[in-house]
């Protein structure tokens, strides 16, 4: 919200340079945005004009004589708005101006303009940066004083404020005015306000009735008559004008005033046009149908609120008035609208009819009902003031929602509890009387009750928290949490995420963070076979974009878009792994949010060096990550086959911990890398972390160091094509004495009959009890040949 | 007899000076200690002569030979030497090594483990909660009831659920404060966790507003926690992640969860707090919010506030390694692109 330093003084002292005024602002908690400076203009005063002769060389220009007082110039002019007698910003020689075309500062310079020398200039809106209007002179206000420099007369500070959500009696001058009062411990002077009224009462003129006082605690009306419809006057003007706000007619602007003055939205009905001379505040019939003031017709619900005749609705309650009932003669008599109105059903009426407006936020944030009434008077008033005519006798104040304010329990105690200072009782009681609280002292406490304005206090913490900020949060002083710790029970799976990450970086991993909703249509290009996502991942009712619809059920589709979008730069190895959640949907209740970690990887092994070139990775790549990684982690897993859709067929390991599940290494098919548009094989691993979880416990048993040597044995076996590595390696690791198996050779082609590989073992035997002898040895590996000539149709290779 | 021997001297040295090969070395060998050698002749030769020459000679002689011998050992070291050092200057030292594979942290996960360590320090546990959420716990459970002006500012992802009751809305949570309301809700007293995580906003994307992104909270709850206790927290995480010398500000604001309620800031690092586009002039870069935790909010919890005092804070994660390293654009930090992600 703005509010204009100018205007501001008119109801307090300001003591204070604007910035540190902005500054107590916002150390109180209604943050200064921004200080906008209008003037510092130097050399430009206030001149009138008091001849306009045509200039001798030239039909469209003009010399124009202007009088500021003292002396006279005659400058030439071509603007074709001036007349004598106006009021205008004369600039002399040497004053710094706007270009209107290039927006730049420049000083003006004397000039001859065809033949006439120009001693100085009158300045349009855009020549002294007010404004982008540079068709026209600027035009002053009559009572502008002749001679004086424009900077005193027009010159102002304009905050820009930025308002919490609970002080909507701070959208308002007055109410930065209380807060200016108390924090720089000035008084304020906000006026009495008075006006003569007619014999006639307002009451035998129109009745208001509260069909809906939930959604309506009050409704104040004051009913003038004899009003005359003309512009306001141009004070009046320009300060809505430096509020944003357009102009429209006197009536009209004295309300949107007021409303910045007092904070109280205020509505005026003609008279003339109410049917039946009485307001019902009632919920509109549903499929009800209103023309509002911008001439758009609305269909209402039966949850929104509408002032009404006897007849019709003619406006929507704290959110736009009726095209039925607008002011419209020149003159008459008009029924001015001061009321309270439920928040919440004003946010709902305006966000569904997506009506934003000054008003209807003010209503939103809850602005006390007790307002209505002062705001009314005032408007009464000024309308009285500007458009004449005269108020009927009394008001009406319809009050169904009146409140009665409870004092708040306050002591010394409690102040000190919450903030760790103690304040004396003087200061505590200060700040609360400076902000307008009422506060009766007794022996053991004070009984503090709030201003009617002060809508968002009711407990004591609210008042302490006055107290505060008025002393200044820099009187709390900084301490450390003396309690003793509580315990320390920290969730295993953090520790488990930190090792998994560092373990991947560690192997030349890349983290990336993506984000968790996606498309259908990404998910879909995962299963080369249907496309259909199933089970169908959780949706978004409102999602921002087709893209990002649904929370993603796992990692997938963002590394793969990753790839191949660093595929475009990047020719070397990319390995890139996510630790994150997805998100899989359960009946009538939140998500699973399991953390998974998946890797991919394509491209060269290693680095592009001088060294030498290296061979694209593959899935033996792949699979020793995550061997590496679980071996760090302690883990021991088994691998099993695969039958993941998304991966190649035969080109997949499931990872088995403790006989379940924990994820997946595999090649992704072809087609799913297609369908990325990435041209190159892709390997992928995906794990599950809470299946890890209970494995990784750091309480492991120590294992002796062995003490007596072991003996090696290389044996190279023949087997069918068929038989897999992990059958011989259970074989042989059933052999207790069979410390290690590594396999080190792969080989099928010559030398090997057809159908048959050969696979080369080295197999460590060693007792933790004895040192073994050769016999022993010769012993057992002749057993496990035995097992694996009966069990693998193996045979030693000769 | 004499004279030739001291010529014979002279010429081998003088030729052995100026070998540069082993191979001449050995013929060298040959000419001048070889079995048919001028000096092997000149040996055998010498039992002809009479016995004083003979002494004489042949002890000159013999010392001549063990001279040349010792001259040519040294000069084969000398060779191997140079032959050896000529094959390490083949080594183009300037070559870089071989690669070893170099993977990062995002430069999020580093700044929160960073964050979570600070306060872990000071007692604090590290909690995690659900992203989707129910509005109880982000919305009500805080003190913002259903048309609150405070979820405006908040713009929600709202899940597409219907529970069979037709009520309990679903949703992405919109601040990690959901997850101190958990907390609240399920311990006891004494607390103090901290919640880092992602969170979720109906945003469109531009250089300073994405979709997703991270936050931390955090809570303290216990007997006679104060708002110094919350200040003085807050000071000694500002001081060590931003350094001692960054000054630190706290002013008033507005949350529904906190009251008093508390916002701090740190001088801008850009303008040393004199004001630019960075600070959007104010000189103070805000970087959380917090206060005192509402006594609704403990209340709901099954805490009684009249027995307890909370503080509470939540900062925005995304900013710090911006401000840290310069970044205009947090797009760039969800991008996944390594040019970019290489750099941290
Ligand atoms: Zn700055």
């Amino acid at each position: 919200m703005k509010v204009s330093l100018k205007w501001l003084q008119e109801y307090v002292d300001v003591v204070l340079p604007a910035a540190d005024l902005a500054g107590r602002l916002t150390m109180a908690g209604s943050e200064v945005k921004g200080i906008q400076v209008t003037g510092g203009w130097e050399n430009i005063v206030v001149g009138q004009i008091t001849a306009i002769n045509p200039h001798p060389n030239a039909d469209r220009l003009r010399l124009t004589t202007i009088d500021l007082g003292s002396e006279q110039h005659t400058v030439v002019c071509g603007a074709p708005n001036l007349n004598c007698g106006d009021k205008v910003a004369f600039a002399y020689i040497n004053a710094q101006l706007t270009d209107p075309h290039s927006g730049k500062l420049f000083r003006l310079k004397p000039a001859k303009i065809r033949g006439v020398a120009s001693d100085g200039m009158a300045c349009s809106e855009r020549e002294l940066g007010i404004s982008d209007n540079h068709e026209e002179i600027m035009i002053l206000p009559d009572e502008a004083p002749l001679g004086m420099p424009l900077a005193d007369y027009l010159g102002d500070s304009i905050f820009d404020l930025d308002i919490t959500p609970n002080r909507p009696d701070c959208l308002s001058v007055i109410g930065i005015a209380r807060e200016t009062a108390a924090l720089t411990g000035q008084g304020l002077h906000i006026a009495e306000v008075e006006y003569e009224e007619a014999e006639v009462s307002i009451d035998r003129q129109v009745s208001v009735e509260i069909d809906a006082p939930d959604l309506c605690p009050r409704y104040c009306a004051s009913l003038i008559e004899g009003i005359r419809l003309a512009p306001s006057p141009p004070w009046l003007q320009q300060r809505l004008i430096s509020y944003g706000i357009r102009p429209i007619n006197n009536i009209v602007d004295i309300t949107n005033y007021v409303m910045l003055e007092y904070g109280q939205p205020l509505h005026a009905f003609d008279y003339e046009r109410l049917r039946g001379k009485k307001i019902i505040v009632r919920r509109a019939d549903a499929g009800e149908v209103i023309v509002t003031l911008d001439d758009v017709e609305r269909t209402l619900s039966s949850d929104m609120l509408v002032i009404a005749d006897e007849e019709r609705a003619v406006a929507i309650a704290g959110v736009m008035g009726g095209a039925n009932s607008e002011v419209a003669g020149v003159t008459g008599s008009i029924l001015l609208e001061a009321a309270g109105f439920n928040p919440a059903s004003i946010h709902h009426t305006g966000d569904a009819l997506r009506l934003p407006s000054e008003a209807r936020m003010r209503f939103e944030r809850g602005i006390s009902p007790e307002l209505a009434l002062p705001a009314l008077r005032r408007a009464t008033q000024l309308i009285i003031q500007l458009a004449g005519g005269k108020a009927a006798q009394g008001l009406i104040d319809v009050y169904p929602g009146k409140r009665e304010r409870l004092p708040i329990r306050l002591t010394i105690g409690m102040v000190e509890r919450l903030l760790g200072v103690a304040f004396n009782l003087d200061r505590i009681v200060g700040a609360l009387t400076s902000l307008g609280f009422d506060c009766e002292v007794t022996a053991s406490e004070v009984r503090v009750t709030p201003p009617y304005w002060r809508s968002d206090i009711s407990l004591a913490v609210d008042l302490i928290e006055e107290v505060a900020r008025t002393l200044g949060y820099d009187k709390i002083p900084a301490a450390m949490l003396s309690q003793p710790l509580p315990r320390h029970s920290p969730e295993p799976v953090l520790d488990l995420k930190r090792r998994v990450r560092q373990s991947l970086t560690g192997y030349g991993f890349q983290e990336v963070i993506t984000y968790s909703l996606t498309s259908l249509e990404k998910l879909g290009k995962l299963l080369p076979g249907t496309g259909e996502v199933r089970p169908v991942p959780l949706r978004m009712a409102n999602p921002m974009t087709a893209d990002q619809e649904y929370l993603r059920p796992n990692l997938r589709p963002s590394l793969l878009v990753a790839l191949e979008a660093n595929r475009r730069h990047e020719s070397g190895g990319i390995k890139l792994f996510e630790l994150g959640k997805v998100y899989l949907p359960r009946p009538n209740d939140l998500p699973g949010e399991p953390e998974v970690l998946c890797g991919i990887l394509s491209g060269p092994r290693q680095e592009r060096s001088w060294l030498g070139d290296s061979e694209p990775v593959d899935f033996f790549d792949a699979r020793g990550v995550v061997e590496g990684l679980l071996d760090r982690l302690g883990i021991d897993a088994d691998f099993k086959e695969g039958s993941d859709k998304g991966l190649h067929p035969r080109r997949q390991v499931s990872i088995v911990i403790a006989g379940s599940n924990a994820g997946i290494i595999g090649e992704v098919h072809s087609r799913v890398v297609e369908a990325f548009e990435i041209s190159e094989p892709v390997y992928l691993f995906e794990i599950d972390l809470a299946a890890c979880l209970p494995f990784t416990a750091n309480c492991k048993a120590f294992q002796p160091v062995p003490r007596f040597p072991a003996m090696v044995r290389d044996i190279a076996l023949v087997v069918s094509s068929g038989v897999t590595h992990q059958r011989v390696r259970d074989i042989v690791k059933s052999f207790p004495l069979a410390a290690r198996v590594e396999i080190f050779d792969v080989y099928a082609g010559e030398q090997v009959p057809e159908g048959k590989k050969s696979l080369a073992y080295r197999i460590t035997f060693q007792s933790p009890t004895h040192t073994l002898t050769d016999e022993e040895v010769n012993g057992v590996q002749r057993q496990i040949l035995d097992r694996l000539s009966s069990e693998l149709g193996a045979s030693l290779r000769s | 007899m004499l004279q030739q021997l001291e010529e014979l001297k002279l010429n081998a040295l003088q030729e052995l000076g100026s070998i540069g090969s082993p191979g001449e070395l050995e013929d060298w060998r040959v000419r001048y200690l070889g079995k048919k050698s001028e000096l092997s002749m000149l040996l055998r030769r010498l039992a002809a002569l009479p016995l004083e020459e003979r002494k004489a000679v042949g002890t000159l002689a013999n010392e001549l030979k063990a001279h040349l011998e010792d001259s040519r050992r040294q000069k084969e070291l000398a060779l191997q030497e140079l032959a050896a050092s000529a094959r390490e200057e083949a080594l183009d030292i300037t070559l870089p090594g071989r690669p070893v594979p170099t993977g990062r942290l995002h430069p999020l996960t580093q700044t929160l483990d960073e964050i979570c360590d600070i306060f872990v320090s000071m007692g604090f546990q590290v909690v995690e909660g659900p992203e989707v959420e129910w509005d109880y716990y982000n919305f009500e459970a805080l003190n913002i009831p259903g048309e609150h002006p405070a979820r405006d500012n908040m713009a929600t992802l709202w899940v597409d659920f219907e529970a069979e009751n037709g009520e309990r809305p679903m949703l992405l949570r919109t601040h990690t404060t959901s997850v101190t309301a958990r907390i609240i809700e399920g311990a006891t007293p004494p607390i103090r966790a901290v919640e880092p995580g992602k969170v979720y906003r109906y945003e469109a994307s531009d250089a300073t507003h994405v979709p997703m992104f991270h936050q931390i909270d955090g809570i303290a709850v216990d007997k006679g926690i104060t708002m110094a206790d919350l200040k003085g927290t807050l000071y000694e995480f500002a001081r060590r992640f931003f350094g001692e010398d960054r000054k630190v500000r706290f002013r008033c604001d507005y949350f529904p969860f906190v009251e008093p309620g508390v916002e701090m800031a740190i001088e801008c690092s850009v303008c040393g707090g004199e004001g630019c586009r960075l600070c959007g002039g104010s000189g103070w870069i805000e970087i959380l919010g917090a206060g005192m935790t509402h006594p609704e909010v403990l209340r709901r919890g099954g805490i009684d506030p009249e027995v307890y005092s909370s503080f509470a804070f939540g900062m925005g994660i995304d900013r710090l390694p911006m401000l840290r390293y310069g970044i205009d654009d947090i797009r760039l930090l969800y991008g996944s692109d390594l040019r970019f992600l290489r750099q941290f």
